[in-house]
């Protein structure tokens, strides 16, 4: 056959261009060697990591388990569990923690019970166009300050304000109003896992659970509750963990109380007693290790 | 609440069902909008009968079943069940029960528990209920697979499980949403044969969308051809096979050779639209002078395409003035019988075997 022939039948005429393969050295080596591509993937965020979590943990370990000579204020490098025994014998670190931990926890119920029938309303009954609106109305207090808020929570409940015209009354400077200002700063974090794991609920579980006979809050109770587990879970972690880290809100709207936010503050600044610091710093660290454990127990994250 | 499962039915239409149709439609409209989904839609489905929806997708004939299982409001019209109007019912006071397309099983239990949650609802002590369960997978044959998880199921056998999950209720009538649409063909056929069998076992109404005409074909009594929200046409496979009424029912249900009213009055003589089943062609090769006997049709063609189908051969033809033809051959097991590309061929078929078309 000649190659006029060819030519002239449609569909077999080629651009030269277009054949042969596109020569590229190194995406050939890199396919060839799989561990290269992996660490050359990887390697960023392996050592970005390491830095910033395994390092700054193991400092922070060993910190706490030095000592501040009390006349020269010299940091003594020797091992003690002198910091660990203060925590435990020193009765202000227990009450501290645990009206720490209530907040944490008083916090993330309100939220979970703020987000679950708006997550609800957003993933199963909404239009996609108010869905829309509401995911917007839902991040948008995440681009606010974190201060500006606090500081407006403090406005709203402060004599004579917001909260006093509404006829409740306010509940003053406290841990209440600790705990209303930190589930409204950190309600965004709960709504959305939820929201997102409802999303990934078909509609068709909950029609065939009324079909099956199930009223609707059966249906909730049964269906969609279970499956949401993992979601709520997500949510609870952060709300739990960001407030039991928090010092701010508590030196806006807390009165006189403080958290162990605030003890870490002072002594790390203040009273300048950094190994102390790093040792309160391990209990919120060490209340979140025993939680997930416990979580994780439960088989909740299974399904994540 | 603690009804005993079969009770509703009975209770509801004292009298028993042979009184009323198991479900009769009246004016059933529904809209969405300005979109018209489905449209003046009246239907009666007998006690017992194996009824099929069928259409093309955005035909109506989900919606129809959603507004029979209660997940949607009608707009207009009426839902009858056993003679009771359930048209503002919610779907957990109506005795039908849905199979989904995507079967809808509750990932978080095990496939027992799901068969089972129909039974729990009505409040059935554990013991028995779980019984009753086991049995309906029995029926279902998936007896020894009760612990699993639906995820560790094939797509059959959670097919399987919807079915007994529904069953499990002993309904009167059964809705099934293209249940076998995401099952590959041989699972698909196997399954037809045993929802068939089921239905007949059991005796109960099977209301069945689906998109496949072959499927609606082999296992229905009745089938309904919607398009545009309507019903285009309402009879026995046979009779929307053999007399499509319009030429969307003989285009949408097999494949068909269409004449339009121009080219049925060139050809055949006659005004209006007709319609000619493929494997009522019959082809011999070369052109033929003889003239055409007693009610036969013969047209001089030219084969176009010849299409090998494993159980015969589609040929694709074009007629001296231009008509695009299809002819089905069967095999016949004698050797190469294919037309060729380009060959003349003489097409002939029986008068009688014209559908005429109401347009």
């Amino acid at each position: 056959m000649s190659a006029t022939s060819a030519d002239t039948r449609p569909g077999r005429t080629t651009d030269p261009a277009l054949r042969g393969p596109v020569a590229r050295p190194g995406s050939r080596l890199l396919h060839r060697m799989v561990w290269l591509r992996l660490s050359l993937l990887l390697s960023a965020p392996l050592a970005w990591m390491l830095l910033v979590y395994v390092v700054a943990l193991a400092a922070l370990l060993i910190t706490s388990l030095w000592s501040v000579d009390s006349l020269t204020s010299e940091i003594d490098r020797s091992w003690t569990f002198d910091n660990f025994r203060t925590l435990v014998d020193n009765e202000v670190y227990r009450t501290v923690t645990l009206r720490t931990l209530g907040v944490a926890v008083a916090v993330t119920v309100i939220d979970v019970a703020i987000a679950l029938p708006i997550a609800f309303y957003m993933a199963k009954v909404a239009t996609p166009r108010v869905r829309r609106m509401l995911v917007v109305a839902v991040l948008t207090p995440l681009w606010a300050s974190y201060l500006v808020k606090v500081f407006s929570w403090r406005v709203v409940l402060s004599e004579g304000g917001l909260a006093d015209w509404t006829g409740f009354g306010s509940p003053g400077y406290g841990l209440t109003a600790v705990v209303i200002t930190q589930a409204y700063i950190w309600l965004p974090y709960v709504i959305l896992p939820i929201f997102a794991s409802l999303e990934r609920v078909p509609d068709s579980l909950l029609e065939a659970a009324g079909d099956l006979g199930a009223p609707s809050g059966l249906v909730l109770r049964s269906i969609v509750l279970p499956l949401l587990v993992p979601g709520i879970v997500a949510g609870a972690i952060f709300s739990f963990s960001l407030t039991m880290g928090d010092y701010i809100t508590v030196n806006i709207v807390g009165g006189a109380n403080q958290m162990l936010g605030n003890l870490v503050y002072i002594n790390a600044g203040a009273a300048n007693n950094l190994p102390l610091a790093a040792a309160i710093a391990m209990i919120p660290i060490v209340v979140m290790l025993v939680l997930l454990t416990a979580i994780r127990r439960t088989g909740a994250l299974d399904n994540l | 609440m603690s009804l005993p499962t079969s009770a509703p039915a009975e209770t509801a239409t004292p009298g028993g069902a042979a009184d009323h149709p198991a479900i009769s439609l009246r004016g059933l409209r529904k809209t969405y909008g300005d979109v018209v989904a489905v449209d003046h839609v009246d239907l009666d489905i007998a006690d017992g009968e194996f009824f099929s929806m069928l259409g093309p997708s955005g035909s109506g004939k989900t919606t129809v079943l959603r507004l029979i299982a209660g997940f949607e409001q009608a707009t207009a019209g009426t839902v009858e069940l056993g003679g009771s109007d359930v048209t503002r019912s919610a779907p957990f006071e109506r005795d039908v029960h849905t199979v989904f397309q995507d079967y809808a099983l509750f990932p978080h239990m095990s496939v027992l528990d799901n068969v089972a949650y129909g039974l729990r609802v009505r409040g059935m002590k554990k013991a028995e209920r779980r019984e009753r369960a086991r049995q309906a997978l029995e029926t279902v044959r998936l007896g020894h697979l009760g612990a699993r998880r639906p995820a560790q199921l094939s797509g059959g056998q959670r097919q399987r499980v919807a079915l007994a999950r529904a069953i499990v209720l002993q309904p009167r009538v059964l809705l099934l949403d293209e249940p076998l649409g995401a099952l590959d063909l041989k699972l698909r056929e196997q399954m037809q044969v045993e929802l068939k069998q089921l239905q007949r076992e059991l005796g109960i109404t099977f209301v069945f969308v689906t998109h496949d005409q072959e499927e609606a074909l082999t296992l229905s009594d009745r089938i309904a051809v919607f398009d545009a929200g309507r019903i285009q046409q309402l009879g026995t496979p046979r009779e929307i096979y053999e007399n499509p009424s319009s030429a969307y029912v003989a285009g949408f249900v097999g494949t068909t050779n269409l004449f339009d009213a121009e080219t049925s009055q060139r050809i055949l003589g006659v005004a209006g639209e007709h319609a000619v089943r493929p494997e009522r062609l019959r082809l011999s090769p070369g052109s033929d002078t003889e003239t055409p006997r007693e009610g036969e049709v013969r047209l001089d063609a030219v084969v176009v395409e010849t299409i090998y189908l494993g159980t015969g051969n589609r040929v694709h033809l074009r007629t001296s003035d231009g008509v695009e033809l299809v002819a089905l051959e069967q095999s016949t097991g004698s050797l190469d019988t294919r037309e060729h590309r380009g060959e003349d061929v003489t097409v002939r078929f029986a008068r009688a075997d014209v559908v005429p078309l109401s347009s």
